[in-house]
């Protein structure tokens, strides 16, 4: 009974996490954007404080139950391990093992070391929601996005606007090579050795362990009925029923009632602690098979991820009617400092507080999201403006962000954030470059911060060409997308190192 | 655009629709084949030029046919579809070509000389155009005129026109025709036969109109082609353009025979605003919005032909019947329609007629693709005119959704700079810019939810 509920809950909260980071309509992110809230480590970053004593005081009581209902990763773990499971003559294939805990503390200690130091990268690699949400928008994202642009083609064949096309495009090649990586090590882990992530190299694990120990309910095992068949502890994926003792190591047990539910005879239960007879005492394995940690994980770093090639469009005479002009893609220019979202305060705060979980990436609407490629700020994510500007009327990224980085705010309070500000290269425009009229950054700023001047002040028919009013400048980006230069834009905006907020 | 499709119909009918498709597209089901009018197969109403021709009353635009990626990921020209439509035109007493070798980025006249090349030369006239717009030398123009021969596959032209004149007004004539000594080369021409009628084609002010039939003194037009239709009837964008009624009885007075172009504006007369078209089907509810028009174009008697762009055979099968069973509007139906178009001028479209004369813009703007978009939703009714409006949320997904999908992101009109190259390109003497700006606006307020 306590394994279905376990079960049912659990499958729950990995089908609603994982529609989280696939769908890009707003809707789970309305119904169910509190998924993302109550995972630990954000909640921790986030100082969201009701919700991280709550998650320990469930634990307290109930065991890391986290681990097994709340936790994506450690849910998707347990589907790999039970599909191993089914191979023949592997139902029962776990045994005893004593905890690492040089491995589980040297993690924990390293994690704590790299956050403590800003060492952001290696937060961001362990963190267990984020290294599924990464998994998820990475790998699964294209495929659900195809599945929309099927949709949305026969939709148009049909003239229905239920479905809207949407661009698949690879937004960090280091990012995704981290999240199959972690796929692949993940996978391995679990389809061997059950929870050996989790009890080994997890940090949230690790924490949430010095509670559990101290669980008011846990499994226990009544030594007056066992009759030693060993039945459990083969079942049990996190190797922590010793039966020859007749102990549990709650430190590890994730609370899957597997084997309460294995047990032919009874003599296992789930009850307060005052209840049972057995010592609980952790035991202390010193033996143990080395541990696969060193997945071969590497950052790499790629220049450009669009092809080289292409001039820039020039203006052409035209002999005959109809056609297209070829239009090059953008490439991103080299900014000064990175830019961050709306709300993110400044670049250390989002520094310190991002995961890496990639949910604000999967639900940006004008594709200007995606993860870093810079190895101090690996897959926490920057803005460009490529493929779209950061509209007015959108605080996505804000109303997701589960981990406190990107600061919720309106679209009112947008116009009073500057991220960054913009600054014209003019041997790019195309005023100087073509001698046309143009003046289309300014006609789109939303801040009203393009000013254009007489290019020669002393002609009365001179060109005008764009200044940036700096003070006025939000950072959004809408000059930088629809300034006509390609593939560099004429005008581009620079992060700021502090966002100045006048709400 | 009137099917108000939600998800959970769409997902219901979308099996259904795939599998109609998957019919409709078998091969070997030609339209031809199944949408043979059965009132029987009338007769093409046939024209008398002044020098005793029969010319067909549907003359086949060779502008608008239908474009394909080639290997090399250029538009090329459907060779194959232009073949079956020109033998179907052809064979249904069609004997009228206009081509240019500017239309259909230079691809027209090899198309057309392709396709009619088939049959006897003295079966079908050509008519082609001088369309010496960016250079004007005396080498390039007369380049031109030899190519063209060489592309449809001809040593003498039927028709030969002065391509659009009027637009830079009778300065811009002078420079293309006359200082390079064109005029008087063609006029050659003619009279060694190659061309066998000389004519102009016309878009532009009133004044520049007026000078050119001066000169039919001098140089005596063959044939004047002009707009022509129930809107431009007396709701041309004056002064830029003339009102057509003018342009027609000033040709009539003079007994100069006439070409219609646009009769139907680019398919803007084939699809009205709603309530409008209900107007039509109202009188005759049999009798397609699009064939008003041409019946309108057809009723005037020094009318030669009527140039449709026919771009796939449904319009072409249409058409011919229209002109096969030729009935001129009467009277009261013509004022019928001088109403109609009274009441299309307080629709906020786009004088857009598709002709592509604007492009390539060399910022990559789709310019008529936009237009045509726009267009499209103000006819339909999609247009959203504030936020508190109750379907607000809808009317703006439909217009977004839309919008992307008929124009690539990086064409659309927030792209557009405003350089004004396209502008004096336009025979229907929009303002583009300014329109796209517009429509640009329109579209951020939506999206803010600022309307």
């Amino acid at each position: 009974m306590l394994r279905k509920i376990r079960i049912i809950l659990a499958v729950a909260a990995i089908v609603l996490c994982t529609l989280l980071f696939l769908d890009f309509s707003g809707f789970m992110t309305k119904w169910a954007g509190w998924m993302a809230k109550i995972q630990f480590l954000p909640a921790v970053l986030a100082a969201n404080f009701g919700v991280v004593i709550v998650l320990l005081l469930l634990t307290l009581i109930f065991g890391r139950v986290y681990c097994s209902v709340i936790c994506p990763l450690g849910i998707f773990q347990d589907g790999i391990s039970s599909l191993s499971g089914r191979r023949k003559g592997k139902s029962a294939r776990f045994r005893w093992s004593g905890e690492k805990k040089l491995l589980r503390y040297g993690t924990l200690a390293i994690f704590f070391i790299a956050l403590v130091c800003g060492v952001n990268v290696v937060v961001a690699l362990l963190a267990p929601y984020s290294a599924y949400g990464r998994i998820v928008q990475n790998i699964l994202g294209p495929v659900w996005e195809w599945g929309n642009n099927l949709g949305a083609f026969i939709a148009g064949k049909s003239g229905s606007v239920a479905f809207a096309h949407k661009e698949v495009w690879l937004r960090s090649l280091p990012t995704f090579i981290i999240a199959v990586a972690t796929l692949v090590a993940v996978f391995i882990l679990a389809w061997r050795n059950g929870r050996t992530y989790c009890n080994t190299i997890c940090p949230v694990g690790t924490v949430l362990s010095f509670f559990s120990r101290f669980s008011i309910f846990r499994p226990v095992i009544d030594s007056s009925k066992c009759r030693n068949c060993h039945l459990c502890e083969h079942k049990c994926k996190a190797s922590c029923i010793n039966l020859e003792s007749h102990t549990v190591d709650y430190s590890r047990c994730v609370d899957c009632f597997d084997c309460i539910d294995s047990c032919k005879f009874g003599a296992l239960h789930y009850r307060p602690f005052w209840k049972s007879g057995s010592n609980a005492k952790a035991e202390s394995g010193a033996e143990g098979r080395p541990e696969n940690t060193d997945t071969g994980r590497r950052a790499f770093l790629v220049s450009s991820l669009v092809a080289a090639g292409g001039l820039a469009v020039k203006a052409q005479e035209k002999k005959v009617d109809g056609g297209y002009a070829a239009v090059t893609g953008k490439k991103a220019p080299e900014r000064t400092s990175p830019l961050v979202p709306f709300g993110a305060v400044s670049l250390k705060h989002f520094h310190r507080h991002c995961t890496g979980c990639q949910l604000c990436v999967s639900q940006c609407p004008n594709d200007v999201l995606r993860p870093s490629m810079s190895l101090d700020r690996l897959m926490q994510p920057e803005m460009s403006y490529e493929r779209g500007w950061c509209r007015p009327e959108c605080v996505k990224c804000s109303e997701v962000c589960p981990a406190g980085a990107i600061l919720e705010i309106t679209p009112e309070e947008k116009t009073e954030i500057h991220i960054g500000t913009a600054s014209v290269d003019y041997d790019l425009c195309v005023v100087n470059r073509d001698g046309v009229k143009c003046g289309n950054c300014a006609r789109h700023c939303p801040a009203g911060a393009i000013k254009m001047v007489r290019k020669d002040p002393d002609d009365e028919n001179s060109l005008w060409i764009p200044t940036v009013l700096e003070d006025r400048c939000i950072g959004c980006g809408a000059c930088e997308y629809l300034c006509p230069s390609r593939p560099y834009s004429a005008i581009h905006v620079n992060g700021r190192i502090e966002h100045i907020d006048n709400r | 655009m009137s099917g108000n499709i939600n998800r959970r119909d769409f997902l219901k009918t979308a099996g259904a629709g795939l599998a109609g498709a998957a019919m409709t597209s078998l091969p070997g089901c030609s339209p031809a084949g199944n949408k043979e009018p059965d009132k029987g197969p009338g007769k093409m109403e046939v024209r008398t030029a002044p020098d005793g021709g029969k010319v067909s009353l549907l003359g086949y635009g060779c502008m608008r046919w239908p474009m394909v990626k080639g290997p090399d990921g250029k538009d090329v020209i459907d060779q194959e579809a232009v073949n079956e439509m020109v033998d179907y035109a052809y064979s249904h007493g069609v004997n009228y070509y206009d081509t240019s070798p500017a239309y259909l980025q230079g691809q027209s006249e090899v198309a057309a000389g392709t396709a009619l090349s088939r049959y006897p030369r003295e079966s079908y006239y050509i008519a082609t155009k001088m369309s010496n717009f960016s250079v004007w030398t005396p080498e390039a123009s007369l380049k031109i005129y030899h190519d063209s021969m060489e592309q449809l596959r001809t040593d003498y032209f039927d028709y030969y026109l002065l391509h659009a004149i009027g637009g830079g007004g009778v300065k811009a004539f002078e420079e293309r025709y006359v200082d390079n000594g064109m005029m008087d080369f063609m006029m050659k021409e003619r009279e060694a036969g190659r061309i066998r009628h000389l004519g102009f084609s016309f878009h532009g002010r009133r004044e520049a109109f007026d000078h050119f039939l001066t000169l039919h003194d001098k140089y005596h037009w063959d044939f004047v082609q002009i707009e022509m239709n129930y809107l431009d009837w007396q709701h041309a964008k004056v002064p830029r353009n003339v009102n057509a009624d003018y342009l027609y009885e000033e040709l009539d007075k003079r007994e100069i025979p006439v070409t219609v172009m646009e009769p139907l504006l680019g398919g803007r007369l084939a699809s009205l605003p709603e309530n409008l078209a209900a107007m039509l089907k109202e009188r005759e509810p049999e009798m397609s919005v699009a064939s008003w028009a041409f019946r309108f174009a057809g009723s005037f008697p020094r009318v030669l032909t009527v140039l449709s762009g026919m771009s796939s055979m449904d319009p072409l099968i249409e058409n011919v019947e229209t002109y096969s069973h030729f009935k001129p509007l009467t009277d009261k139906e013509i004022e019928f329609l001088k109403e109609i178009a009274g009441l299309m001028s307080d629709y906020p479209v786009v004088g857009c007629t598709d002709c592509k004369y604007c492009m390539p813009c060399p910022y990559g703007i789709d310019i008529p693709g936009i237009f045509k978009h726009y267009n499209n939703c103000v006819n339909a009714g999609d247009i959203a005119q504030s936020r508190e409006q109750e379907e607000f949320r809808k009317l703006k997904r439909k217009y977004l959704v839309s919008y992307d999908r008929a124009v690539e992101t990086v064409r659309q009109a927030d792209h557009c700079i405003g350089c004004g190259q396209c502008e004096p390109h336009c025979p229907q003497s929009i303002q583009i810019p300014h329109e796209l700006h517009r429509i640009a606006a329109y579209i951020e307020k939506l999206r803010r939810g600022t309307l």
